[in-house]
């Protein structure tokens, strides 16, 4: 028996070149350079340097402004993903029901999408300011002694708030789409056999829902991870007393201001080790429960 | 030879000729952090220099805040794309100095390829800030500001209060009156600088082992000491009263406040004059930084904060010339006062400080001369500064214990002894990497 054998052709690589070169010369080689300087003591004009193995990792990671970025990035990711996503969820079922004006209140939803993180970051600041902010005064004025830049709970509160604003637009479009995509004729029958619109919205469209869903956890995890960024930099820039560092900006701050290459990258690799992980425990555990 | 090859010819030459003539001018490039209207200021310095000569073209270039810039410079002169001359800010001053061989240090480049160089031709206090533990001038100190008190006249007129307070016993007994009239006594705008660093060189404390870090990068940092940790229960304390308003991190949000009268003394830069006199509505008045009666009689001057201008190395001797030529320029006294009365930053040298005495500047605007008087006032063992490595981050663990010791979630014990552990522990790091 003769095996079939299609006729080989180089143009498919042509066609992927393009994409293999932009993560070879954006993703591989830094990654691959960030690692070989997380093992080096190096000054940082690279006049002198070292080989030191682990040094840069325990010097870094076992610090405690570390664990606290550590930590504070952990509950902040948790908290941004779970509630951009709730209150998109939310807001694109009931903007799915609106028959009356409708196309309004969903472009007025959508809106806020086209707004970069620093942006966001800095309307918050304006709204937050100690003596022109109305936020500031409206929840001084409602008898909450709040204070942003001191208070660790309160900045927190406000780098969340900013960067669930800016990100529920992103899910809702995503999550209206999901429900536009859900048969007609499914509904209809599960409004004949159900007439509790909670429970259809949990068994039915829900479920339905379950690849958007997923696809927007990642996305929104990813979001609180890096792109949050630039709302920690126009914001708190971690204050007051790191409480509102993330890992990412801790990074930043290490390499980027303060010219310590090893510590800096060392981090980096750490954080990628992270992402990394995060991404496969959610393919394998909780993609499993999603149909498609 | 027929018209045509004549006019190839003729071409040909015309054209070598304009080359060679713009080629004659050699570029020096200058990286520097001045933005907004400082940036505008740079740039007719250039422009000036520019027209004043044929044989050099200066081209400044902003890059960003001063870490911003410093971070390019870095990557510049790893990819062998460094400009010749690269403005670095006071907390960057360890990382710069100490990779050996990253700059030229800018008595030598006067001596060796510029008209020679004096360092007694400067004010004491911007001296040796940016020198070596021997004295030798590494960068040029360019825009020179140091930490003085502004006040509000007419907030202290509805407190009955006549003067400016001299100390901080002073501050405190007015404080009280302020309050009654409305005002929360004191903001400040840069707790390391102000409330750590000069605070040891206004009362001649030590804050760093091996000469304030001169001497060697195998330092350790002293601030974990009685009068610091007094100074800051006492804020602490003002804080507490409504005596003192901490409106954040960010420069401009304290400043801010005292341009809408919320706070009635604000502690800034001397460059900061300037602005304040576009955006106050009031009429207001600059004093020297206070100092604790209870812990000297008489106060030693501060040092400067700001940035200098360093000479990066690996370039050919002909621009090492043009960058001293230039150097030159900046230094001459008509530049200097240029640059003081532009922006408020002082006057580097004697000559021009007392040029700007002689023009008159400083009977209409007494207010312009305090920094300098406070650079020039005696100095003491601990007023020439500190040559710290990762003292960006050190900074950022002060601000962080500071911080907590404002919001209660540390004693004044526990945030001085966090911020000696991991300040001590960033020192020890940066003396690994450097040596």
């Amino acid at each position: 028996m003769k095996r079939v054998q299609f006729e080989h052709s180089s143009i498919p690589y042509l066609f992927i070149a393009p994409q293999i070169i932009i993560i070879a010369v954006f993703f591989l080689w830094p990654a691959a350079q960030a690692m070989y300087q997380s093992f080096l003591l190096e000054d940082a004009f690279g006049l002198s340097s070292q080989f030191v193995w682990f040094k840069n990792y325990s010097d870094t990671i076992l610090s405690g402004s570390w664990l606290q970025a550590a930590w504070f990035t952990m509950i902040f990711s948790v908290l941004v993903t779970f509630l951009s996503l709730a209150i998109a969820l939310l807001l694109a079922v009931k903007a799915n029901e609106v028959l009356r004006g409708a196309r309004t209140y969903k472009t007025t939803l959508m809106w806020a999408y086209a707004i970069a993180p620093p942006v966001a970051g800095l309307m918050g600041n304006l709204m937050f300011h100690p003596i022109i902010g109305d936020l500031y005064k409206f929840f001084n004025a409602i008898g909450w002694d709040f204070d942003h830049k001191l208070d660790a709970f309160d900045a927190s509160f406000v780098v969340i708030l900013i960067s669930v604003w800016k990100q529920v637009s992103v899910n809702f479009i995503f999550f209206l789409s999901g429900l536009q995509g859900i048969p007609t004729s499914v509904m209809e029958a599960a409004t004949m056999d159900c007439r509790s619109p909670t429970r259809r919205f949990w068994t039915i469209t829900f479920p339905l829902l379950a690849p958007t869903t997923f696809f927007l956890m990642v996305i929104n995890i990813t979001y609180a991870f890096f792109e949050t960024f630039g709302i920690i930099d126009t914001t708190t820039q971690g204050a007051p007393g790191g409480a509102t560092n993330t890992l990412v900006f801790k990074v930043f701050q290490d390499g980027f201001r303060g010219a310590d290459l090893g510590g800096s990258s060392a981090q980096s690799v750490v954080l990628m080790i992270i992402v990394l992980a995060l991404t496969v425990i959610q393919f394998r555990f909780i993609e499993r429960k999603v149909h498609y | 030879m027929n018209l045509k090859s004549i006019l190839i010819a003729g071409v040909f030459g015309a054209s070598s000729l304009m080359t060679t003539a713009a080629w004659s001018a050699t570029d020096i490039q200058w990286w520097h952090a001045m933005g907004g209207r400082l940036g505008e200021v740079v740039n007719e310095i250039a422009e000036n220099y520019n027209a004043s000569q044929d044989q050099y073209n200066l081209i400044p270039t902003y890059k960003g805040g001063y870490e911003d810039t410093m971070t390019a410079g870095i990557a510049a002169f790893r990819a062998k794309q460094q400009p010749n001359i690269i403005q670095i800010f006071d907390a960057g001053a360890a990382t710069i100095i100490n990779a050996k061989g990253a700059t030229i240090p800018v008595a030598e480049l006067m001596t060796k390829h510029g008209s020679g160089f004096n360092i007694e031709d400067y004010i004491s206090g911007v001296r040796y800030f940016f020198a070596d533990s021997d004295g030798q001038m590494i960068g040029m100190p360019f825009n020179s500001s140091t930490p003085l008190l502004y006040y509000n006249k007419d907030a202290f007129a509805e407190a009955g209060i006549e003067n400016p307070p001299a100390t901080w016993e002073d501050l405190e007994a007015m404080a009280p009156k302020l309050k009654e009239a409305g005002y929360i006594a004191l903001a400040q705008s840069h707790s390391p600088w102000i409330m750590a660093e000069n605070f040891h060189s206004r009362h001649n404390i030590q804050m760093a082992t091996g000469n304030n870090g001169y001497d060697t990068t195998d330092v350790k940092l002293l601030y974990n000491n009685d009068q610091m940790k007094m100074h800051w229960s006492k804020m602490k304390e003002w804080l507490d009263a409504g005596y003192y308003g901490f409106y954040g991190r960010a420069w401009g949000d304290n400043q801010d406040a005292f341009v809408q009268k919320k706070v009635a003394m604000w502690l800034g830069s001397s460059g900061s004059f300037g602005g304040l006199t576009k955006s106050a509505d009031f009429n207001f008045g600059a004093s020297f930084l206070p100092y604790w009666k209870s812990i000297v009689d008489e106060p030693t001057g501060t040092f400067i904060g700001g940035a200098a201008l360093f000479a990066m190395a690996g370039k050919t001797d002909e621009e090492y010339k043009g960058v001293a030529d230039f150097f030159a320029y900046l230094t001459k006294p008509e530049s200097q006062v240029f640059w003081h009365k532009e922006t408020g930053y002082v006057p580097i040298t004697t000559a021009a400080y007392d040029m700007a005495k002689a023009e008159g500047y400083y009977d209409s605007t007494p207010d312009a001369e305090i920094g300098i008087l406070q650079l020039s006032q005696p100095g003491g063992e601990w007023t020439k500064g500190y040559r710290l490595g990762y003292y960006v981050q050190i900074r950022e663990v002060m601000y962080k214990n500071f911080e907590n010791i404002f919001s209660g979630n540390a004693t004044i014990d526990e945030a001085f002894a966090a911020m000696e552990e991991e300040s001590n522990e960033l020192l020890e790091r940066f003396n690994a990497t450097y040596n």
